[in-house]
């Protein structure tokens, strides 16, 4: 599956990296960036997460 | 268990019909709200939308395509009146009843206001487009209350070329939140650029010309924004049974009562990291708890307690402040990194002998995340904080 982040919505809370640290990470102002566009069944269900508890609705997991 | 009912159609009920949806329950999940729209996100209201940087259509939490795949029997534009917790029905503003075997209340919470007329508030997009629409260059906005949502929107009318002046009743904004210390460093940003904040003033209406203060002295305003807190939405509960006070009264599982859980900014709830009940109006706090409340709900046998470290952010000018924990209450502050007068800094918060909060400004993210840890694991003051020992 692929994830989507918009980052100009972001808000560098930093949810994200907490839920699914192999896949987000924060730049030095604290926006998120992502480490992996494609997932696999293994970190679906932290990026699931990190969708969820994403306070700015900036991240999404789209079907393929 | 088959059908669930959540009542209020934001951020902490969406958490919880996605939640729902997420962990198998295939039954019948109706979402109401009484606002028209689908569920919005508000922290921009204050931000990017007052500005006239982002628009109304990407507030949306979720595309529609997204929502109409939860499945859901969405009761937009209805407000619900009245709880039958013995039956086990909501009451819908239009007459409809709503049995249910499962409810989730995230209602939120609505303005304080002052008596008098037209005076704006900011809490729905409504509120948010009508401000936007009498902010312009030159216009005189007096925002009553320095909290963080008077001190967002000051910020933004500034910047739009406003004449800003805030009124604030405590001697130092935001004193009982962040300590007087780290509240005369914020509200110093609004001095820098000519926003005129006048601190222990007490407004006692809204008149036609503006406000009036206590001791009888008119401020004139062409806008005038009340932002002095907010109540929660248990008015319709008030004969449910249900315990209200300051928010509907959760174990610390957000249960009110069998089978009914609450979530989000109307929700006060046992936290047991904390060791105390609190009520939170914080963005993230109210989709963890919309997805804890869901999951209690399905698994009441593998049930968990609700335990998290709040976290919450403001943008104030250029300052980005974020903090972690539970500050209200602290009983010391001090600074561990930066430097207050430069406004980047990381103050770290004591309640009794233990690490309660963080608050960072202008800090790199890692920064502020390990403290999150720190207090997580309610470290001892004396070791995490070694110098103010
Ligand atoms: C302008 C603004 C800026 C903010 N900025 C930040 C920020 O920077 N950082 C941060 O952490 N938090 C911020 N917040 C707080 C954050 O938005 C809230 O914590 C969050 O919206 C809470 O979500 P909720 O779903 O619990 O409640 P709400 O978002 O209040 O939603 C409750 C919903 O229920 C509806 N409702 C109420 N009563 C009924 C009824 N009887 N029947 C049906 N529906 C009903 C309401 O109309 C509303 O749509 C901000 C809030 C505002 C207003
Ligand atoms: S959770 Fe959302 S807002 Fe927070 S850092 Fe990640 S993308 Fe940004």
């Amino acid at each position: 599956m692929k994830v989507e982040l918009e980052a100009d919505k972001c808000v560098a809370s930093g949810q994200c990296v907490v839920a699914a640290m192999q896949v987000f990470d924060q730049d030095d102002d604290g926006i998120a960036i992502l480490l992996e566009e494609q997932v696999g069944p293994g970190l679906v269900d932290d990026v699931r997460e990190a969708v969820a508890v994403c306070p700015a609705a900036a991240i999404r997991l789209v079907e393929q | 268990m088959n059908r669930i009912v959540v009542v209020g159609a934001s951020a902490a009920g969406l958490a919880a019909v996605e939640t729902l949806r997420r962990e198998g329950h295939t039954g019948t999940v109706t979402l109401v709200g009484d606002e028209p729209y689908l569920p919005y996100d508000r922290p921009p209201l204050s931000k990017q939308l007052l500005a006239a940087e982002r628009e109304a259509d990407r507030l949306q939490l979720r595309p529609a395509g997204d929502i109409a795949a939860l499945d859901l029997d969405l009761r937009l534009g209805v407000a619900a009146t009245g709880l039958d917790l013995t039956g086990r029905a909501v009451r819908l503003a239009d007459g409809s009843e709503l049995p249910y075997d499962g409810l989730i209340l995230a209602t939120g919470v609505r303005p304080r206001r002052l008596p008098g007329e037209g005076a704006h508030v900011l809490r729905t997009l409504n509120d948010a487009l009508t401000l936007r629409e009498r902010l312009a260059p030159g216009r005189h906005l007096v925002v009553v209350g320095a909290g963080f949502l008077g001190a967002e929107a000051a910020a933004v009318a500034w910047r739009l070329g406003a004449r800003v002046t805030v009124l604030e009743p405590a001697a130092v904004p935001l004193a009982h939140a962040v300590g007087a210390e780290v509240g005369r460093v914020l509200s110093q940003a609004h001095r820098d650029r000519g926003v005129d904040l006048r601190c222990g003033v007490t407004v006692t209406e809204v008149t036609e010309d503006g406000v009036r203060l206590s001791d009888g002295e008119v401020v004139e305003a062409d806008e005038v924004l009340v932002a002095i807190g907010s109540l929660p939405n248990t008015d319709w509960l008030a004969d449910s049974g249900l315990t209200v006070g300051d928010g509907v009264v959760c174990d610390a599982y957000l249960a009110a009562a069998q089978g009914v859980y609450a979530v989000g900014d109307v929700a006060r709830w046992y936290n047991p990291l904390f060791g105390t009940s609190m009520r939170i109006e914080h963005r993230t706090n109210a989709a963890e708890q919309g997805m804890a409340a869901a999951r209690n709900l399905l698994a009441p046998e593998g049930r968990k307690p609700f335990a998290p470290v709040p976290y919450f952010w403001s943008d104030q000018y250029d300052m980005k402040i974020q903090a972690y924990g539970f500050l209200r209450g602290h009983e010391e502050v001090a600074v561990v990194e930066g430097d207050l007068d430069e406004r980047r800094f990381l103050a770290a918060y004591r309640t009794g002998d233990r690490v309660s909060g963080a608050l960072a400004v202008g800090m790199p993210p890692r920064a502020i995340r390990r403290w999150r840890q720190t207090i997580a694991a309610g470290a001892a003051w004396e070791e995490a904080v070694p110098a103010a020992a």
